[in-house]
């Protein structure tokens, strides 16, 4: 069991880009002005009776040094690496700890796959010249990719455990850092629309026809959304904003529905409270995993009960992004450090109702106040759940 | 440097049928004979959950429980890192054909087999694990990649880790692509400290200079065909209760050592 604490860890830097906008600002403000991303889906080649968080401007190429890496992933990769002056940031490290140290940890649910969707779509039997298949849909491509961009030269891996992925890349990069592999990471994530998404949650029915409505008593399951995000993870006590705790734990009980009681998702949670000393009174903010559907909401309303208790101000923010999958962990980290840094608690998006068996505290407005700590939740098919403390020390 | 202790061994591939066969070819004792390897039916899974398990599953489970069997550490007490170059091609092929469909029907269990993690998934449920559990991908690096994290994770948190590395022969058209022409793979149960069932310790430290020696055996065409034989040389090692410091080039990267030491 992942247990004792852990020294806090500075997140120096960081930058994400999803339907909301590109960089942290544009992601913010519609945050703080209610603004949902989300729209009715127009994806190529479908036709259902969904809604989708898509991100603009996806169709430009990489740069010509990286096309073997072209990709809708990769490209939204790029579009968010070069927001926020993240690539000066990261490009620092090297002046400062040296190529050779410095990790990518990035996490991805189902990497450039799109790529290989297009390229059956032309010839199934022979695949066109312009694929490539590992390193687009590979999942290791996006940490190779973005290892590339820098030409660092530290532990460079993927992570993939659906939509838990891009949470544990903070608990990898932890563990590689303490144990002195790297000095410094770049942890993040991406996950892009297609249609093996768009159609596999079709296929099991958790496709919201509506906005989705996490926690609401009517909610019909998810809008499905894109984004990246990137953070740059060292030890540096001056820093404003640290990785406090952080718990893994596995379900053990089905692979596409999460246990019913939530206890895996609960003991996630307890875990990263016991990484971040911190009693759960301690802890300011919750952002949910919350997805919209029936029983995720169910069962992490239940866990977070446990765990945490009802007091906690929680909502799901994926009202206005989607669920962003393999992505979700990393930008759902990067609102929890906005609410710390503007002081504002976002609200769970398009409720009306909170639903009856939810006794945990819904923000169904946003709120002004004081925070230093939030905690952060990410759970993922085949029972993979991750728990994030971020915050002040 | 990071290190941890070898408890048991786990491994599959075409004419090798178990870690003790692969010891006697190590040995000399038997000839090399490649054979397809049968299909496993995994004992610790839940019938419901073996009929949807793929050949992919089945190949971890295979290295896993042969692992398991041969330990006397409790499954459910440990966590797992498991590291897959590719995944499950067989079903991204299925996934992509049945998009080129009018209806587009993907099946939920082709779907949730689809993700990197679903191995991870089936074993969590199989050993009632609620430990923590990863999923990786590093390409050809996959193999040295989650043995680290398996190891950093196992020294830090101080707990037992079953780490799996394995990789399939994807079907055409992706074969072409992706040339990885035999199944591999091997399941490492490593402890934080020794004990008497100890095999070996094994240590890790990052190097930016590598000089890496040929593999000389008549196993080395798994090595450069599939990304989880690049364990051979650490096995081959392992089986023959020789000391020594195995060297793993990484693309674009550091290399690391891995330094074996007999218990």
């Amino acid at each position: 069991m992942i247990s004792g604490k852990m020294n806090p860890l500075a997140i120096s830097h960081f930058t994400y880009t999803s339907c909301l906008g590109a960089g942290n600002l544009e992601n913010w403000q519609a945050i703080e002005s209610g603004n949902s991303g989300l729209k009715p889906c127009d994806f190529p080649n479908t036709d259902l009776p969904t809604w989708i968080g898509e991100v603009d401007h996806l169709d430009i190429r990489l740069p010509h040094q990286w096309q073997e890496y072209d990709c809708r992933n990769n490209r939204l990769a790029w579009v968010a690496l070069n927001q926020d002056g993240f690539i000066s940031r990261a490009n620092k490290l090297k002046e400062k700890y040296g190529a050779d140290r410095i990790g990518v940890f990035m996490g991805t649910s189902t990497s450039g796959i799109y790529q290989s969707e297009l390229a059956y779509m032309e010839s199934s039997s022979h695949l066109p010249d312009w694929y490539h298949l590992s390193t687009t849909h590979n999942i290791s491509s996006i940490s190779k990719f973005v290892q590339k961009v820098f030409s660092f030269r530290g532990p460079c891996l993927s992570i993939s455990t659906a939509c838990s992925s891009s949470a544990k890349v903070f608990a990898s990069a932890q563990r590689a850092i303490v144990s002195g592999l790297c000095d410094a990471a770049i942890v993040g994530g991406v996950d892009s629309l297609c249609l093996t998404t768009l159609y596999g949650f079709h296929s099991l029915q958790l496709l919201s026809t509506d906005p989705c409505q996490p926690f609401d008593q009517s909610r019909k399951g998810i809008s499905i959304g894109e984004a990246g995000g990137f953070a740059i993870l060292e030890k540096n006590p001056e820093a404003d904003l640290f990785l406090l705790g952080f718990g893994e734990s596995s379900d053990a009980y089905h692979m596409s529905s999460p246990h019913p009681e939530g206890e895996g998702a609960a003991m996630a949670m307890t875990m990263a409270l016991q990484k971040a000393n911190l009693e759960k009174e301690s802890i300011d903010y919750i952002n949910l995993h919350g997805t919209g559907t029936i029983a995720n909401d169910a069962a992490e309303s239940i866990a977070v009960s446990t765990a945490v208790g009802n007091e906690t101000p929680a909502s799901s923010t994926k009202g206005w992004t989607g669920h962003t999958l393999g992505a979700a962990g990393v930008i759902e980290a990067c609102i929890c450090l906005q609410a710390i840094e503007n002081n504002f608690l976002p609200k769970n998006q398009n409720i009306n109702t909170v639903d009856a068996n939810t006794n945990i505290h819904i923000l169904q407005q946003s709120m002004r106040k004081k925070i230093r700590t939030a905690l952060s939740n990410s759970f993922g098919f085949g029972g993979s759940n991750a728990s994030l403390v971020l915050g002040k020390r | 440097m990071i290190s941890a202790y070898i408890n048991s061994i786990g491994v599959a591939a075409p004419g090798i049928e178990n870690w003790a066969h692969a010891c006697k070819i190590f040995s000399g004792e038997v000839s090399y004979c490649y054979t397809k390897l049968e299909k496993y039916k995994p004992e610790l899974l839940p019938a419901n959950e073996r009929r949807r398990a793929t050949d992919m599953v089945r190949l971890a489970f295979r290295i896993c429980e042969q692992a398991m069997s041969q330990s006397s550490i409790n499954m459910h007490d440990c966590a797992s890192v498991f590291a897959s170059s590719d995944g499950d091609y067989f079903i991204i092929d299925q996934i992509c054909r049945a998009l080129l469909t009018p209806e587009k029907m993907v099946s939920p269990t082709q779907f949730h087999n689809s993700v990197h993690n679903s191995a991870a998934g089936y074993w969590s449920i199989a050993a009632r694990s609620h430990h923590a559990s990863n999923s990786i991908s590093a390409l050809d690096d996959s193999f040295i990649l989650g043995l680290v994290e398996a190891i950093t994770f196992c020294q830090l948190e101080n707990q037992p880790v079953l780490f799996a590395a394995y990789d399939i022969s994807p079907p055409e058209p992706l074969l072409e692509r992706r040339q990885v022409h035999h199944d591999f793979g091997v399941a490492l149960l490593l402890v934080p400290s020794a004990d008497l069932n100890s095999l070996a310790k094994l240590e890790i430290s990052t190097s930016s200079t590598i000089n890496t020696a040929s593999f000389q055996s008549e196993l080395s065409f798994l090595c450069e065909t599939n990304p989880a034989a690049r364990s051979l040389p650490i096995l081959e090692k392992l089986s023959l209760s020789l000391a020594g410091e195995i060297s793993f080039n990484v693309d674009c990267g550091s290399g690391y050592k891995v330094n074996i030491e007999p218990c």
